[in-house]
């Protein structure tokens, strides 16, 4: 019986220990992999556009401004970066107030039943696939946005302000306007998810402090829990901000496509992801492949800063025990 | 709980024993099997013979079908495996040596030419499969046919110099079409692609200052429009644009209903677009590797742009490190030959144009010089065929 005992409790101290090992080093394995396969990825663009990077130079093919597969070979990524920027960054300010009033609106205002549909509603649009997206904007919302929006206005200014024509652009339906409404409906359930989870997770004591100070419900949230959830909403932004950088299939169906500078208003632009899925996969000349590398390269610097910025802002502005830090 | 947890761990290591004693004994069986039915194994292979091919999506619906009708037709021995990954990708596995065959919508340049000649000791075979041609597609309500097209109004209106339907140009090539006085939306495609190439192709040749501007690939620096992603990009751009030209395959243009317009050719003759003009297009005097572009054709009935899908094979087939056996390389020279005469049955059926004699010869030509380890593989299959 002793012997047994002891037994158990030897076999049962190896386990433990042997487990306990095992178990460190698959964590360890997996949660390496990750960070190996991301450095892997980022290693692959710059050695890949490395021939781009060299020809062109860093700095000289971040601001050169013609791209031209075919006769010069020369080739230049502001056009897409200027067209990823504008369109990520007005994408960002048109959707951040309408998903930020959801986010309170589902997390403050709304009875359970009713924010539990918002939810689900808004989880729906994030789950639409992009290119589903992009189908509805060539057949609903880019001849729409043609005959309401745009073409009322070029008459207007054809006839009225001739000197703001080469602003807006050609109408077409397709271009930078309709790519940019579409993107920020993309990123509004991101911004507005987060957000949601931000304002929820103020703790209550807060709220009932400010009703007990008089706070009108406006002066809870606006003095109380927005403040409290400041860096949670403005860390969703920017990783939302992220998403929109990043979205390709939408973008590349509606932006219209256009490699050259200038853009307009209305008419055709182009954006970096938009123009790596076009050129890629027929992309001959090895100059033009590994431009299209390049560009993803530095997109996967840009999506790094974003990342880094939000976990900044979140250290920077986050509120612990009721001060900022 | 202890006595349980040691009894796993007691059947865990008896399992173990087992299994390791077990091997020992299989490892012995399966030698035994194998000694008897390594000749059973050999028939079965010989019954079965997968060919792995990828590149350019233009020619992947008849490719696809020709796979499927080879596999019938040899009963089941040889199946097919294409990936259409487009062009670039295709010569790239190509080069790599992943694939027993390429295939492209733009022919391999001397340079990549002259570094498989250096690796392998023999040239790179581009063999015409299949014909792509590429028509003007338009939206103009109240105009749906036969409207008439030059290369030189063509090549104005992607440099954006005519902007409007009624201009002088275009009216003077239709004087019984009354064209209106509507903007014109350019429609390119965004993403690079064969169709492209045939299409830029066309305008570089007639026109000095295309050549020199814009020049031709699988995708250009388009002075002027939007670009759709795909034939389905550009369609849906031009069917949802009144006003709007595009260009798509002639399949696509017939399939989706659109509008299309005829273009006049070198000879001066006004050629509506057609599988059999297409055909006529390439029935010229090609050069032996027929790497050639041939839009702007010479031939007096030929439709003027329309360009080859290539096959890529490598001349001495054993240099390919995806074709392990000489067993493999006949029967991908078989599959060739089949598809370049018989398979051509299928053209019409899924949209695409016929190869011309001319092309045909050509590529007999240069199946007759395909080798493995010296021997002339290609001649024996010719000869067997009755061909030679």
């Amino acid at each position: 019986m002793m012997r047994l005992q002891s037994q158990v409790k030897s076999t049962s101290i190896l386990y433990r220990w042997l487990g306990d090992r095992i178990f460190t080093v698959v964590v360890v394995l997996l949660g390496a992999s990750i960070i190996l396969i991301t450095a892997g990825m980022a290693w692959v663009l710059f050695d890949e556009g490395g021939l781009a990077l060299r020809e062109f130079g860093f700095f000289g093919f971040l601001s050169g401004t013609t791209w031209d597969p075919a006769v010069q070979l020369q080739f230049g990524a502001w056009p897409f970066l200027f067209g990823t920027l504008v369109t990520s960054g007005l994408a960002l300010l048109i959707s951040i107030f309408p998903a930020i009033a959801v986010g309170i609106f589902s997390a403050e205002y709304a009875p359970k039943w009713l924010s539990s549909l918002i939810d689900n509603l808004v989880q729906l649009i994030a789950a639409v696939p992009s290119v589903v997206i992009g189908i509805w904007g060539i057949f609903v919302l880019a001849p729409w946005m043609r005959e309401t929006v745009y073409m009322p206005i070029y008459l207007w200014a054809e006839t009225s302000a001739p000197g703001l024509i080469p602003i807006l652009g050609h109408p077409i339906g397709y271009g930078m306007t309709t790519a940019t409404i579409v993107l920020s409906l993309m990123i509004v359930p991101y911004t507005a998810a987060l957000s949601k989870d931000a304002i929820e997770s103020v703790p209550k004591e807060q709220r009932e402090a400010s009703r007990a100070l008089g706070a009108t419900r406006w002066e809870v949230i606006r003095m109380a829990v927005l403040p409290y959830a400041r860096s949670g909403i403005l860390a969703g932004t920017v990783l939302s901000l992220g998403r929109a950088i990043g979205e390709t299939m939408a973008v590349a169906m509606l932006i219209g496509n256009k490699n050259t500078l200038p853009f307009s208003i209305f008419g055709a632009g182009a954006t970096m992801p938009s123009v790596i899925v076009n050129e890629f996969r027929e992309a001959v000349e090895s100059l033009h492949l590994s431009s299209l590398m390049a560009i993803g390269f530095v997109l996967f610097i840009i999506a790094l800063i974003v990342n880094l910025l939000a976990a900044w802002i979140i250290r920077k502005y986050s509120i612990s025990g009721g001060k900022v830090v | 709980m202890l006595s349980i947890r040691l009894f796993f761990i007691a059947l865990i290591l008896v399992i173990f024993t087992i299994s390791c004693g077990n091997n020992g004994e299989t490892d012995t069986d399966v030698q035994a099997l194998t000694g008897q039915t390594a000749s059973g194994e050999q028939t079965s292979r010989e019954r079965r013979m997968g060919l792995i091919g990828a590149g350019a999506t233009f020619p992947a619906p008849l490719i696809t079908a020709m796979a499927d009708e080879y596999r019938d037709i040899t009963n089941g021995r040889v199946t097919l495996n294409y990936q259409s990954i487009g062009s670039g990708g295709g010569i790239r596995q190509f080069i790599e040596q992943t694939v027993m065959f390429g295939m492209t919508e733009a022919f391999l340049s001397d340079e990549v030419m002259a570094n498989i000649e250096d690796q392998t000791g023999g040239t790179a075979f581009n063999m015409p499969i299949t014909l792509a041609d590429v028509v003007p597609t338009y939206n103009l309500p109240g105009i749906d046919k036969g409207l008439v097209f030059s290369g030189e109004v063509l090549v104005e209106i992607y440099l954006g110099r005519i902007t409007r339907w009624n201009d002088p140009k275009i009216a003077e090539l239709n004087p019984d079409m009354d064209l209106p006085n509507r903007q014109i939306t350019v429609v390119h495609r965004s993403d690079g692609s064969g169709t492209t190439n045939v299409w830029t192709s066309f305008l570089t040749r007639v026109s000095d200052e295309w050549r020199e501007r814009v020049g031709f690939a699988t995708s250009v620096n388009w002075p002027t429009g939007i670009g759709g992603n795909g034939n389905e990009g550009v369609a849906g751009a031009v069917i949802n644009t009144p006003g709007a030209i595009g260009y798509n395959s002639l399949t696509y243009a017939i399939l989706n209903n659109m509008s299309y317009g005829s273009v006049i050719n070198q000879s001066g003759n006004i050629i509506e677009p057609s599988y059999e003009a297409t055909s006529e297009a390439a029935n010229i005097d090609l050069p032996e590797d027929t790497r050639v572009l041939f839009t702007n054709t010479p031939a007096e009935y030929g439709y003027p742009i329309a360009g080859f899908a290539w096959m890529l094979v490598y001349e001495n087939l054993d240099q390919n490190r995806a074709i392990q056996t000489e067993r493999q390389a006949r029967e991908l020279i078989r599959f060739l030959l089949w598809t370049i005469t018989d398979g051509q049955e299928l053209s019409e059926l899924l949209g695409f144009a016929r190869l011309p004699q001319a092309a045909i010869e050509r590529n007999y030509a240069m199946i007759e010089q395909l080798k493995w380890n010296g021997r002339e593989i290609g001649r024996e299959i010719l000869e067997e065929e009755q061909i030679l």
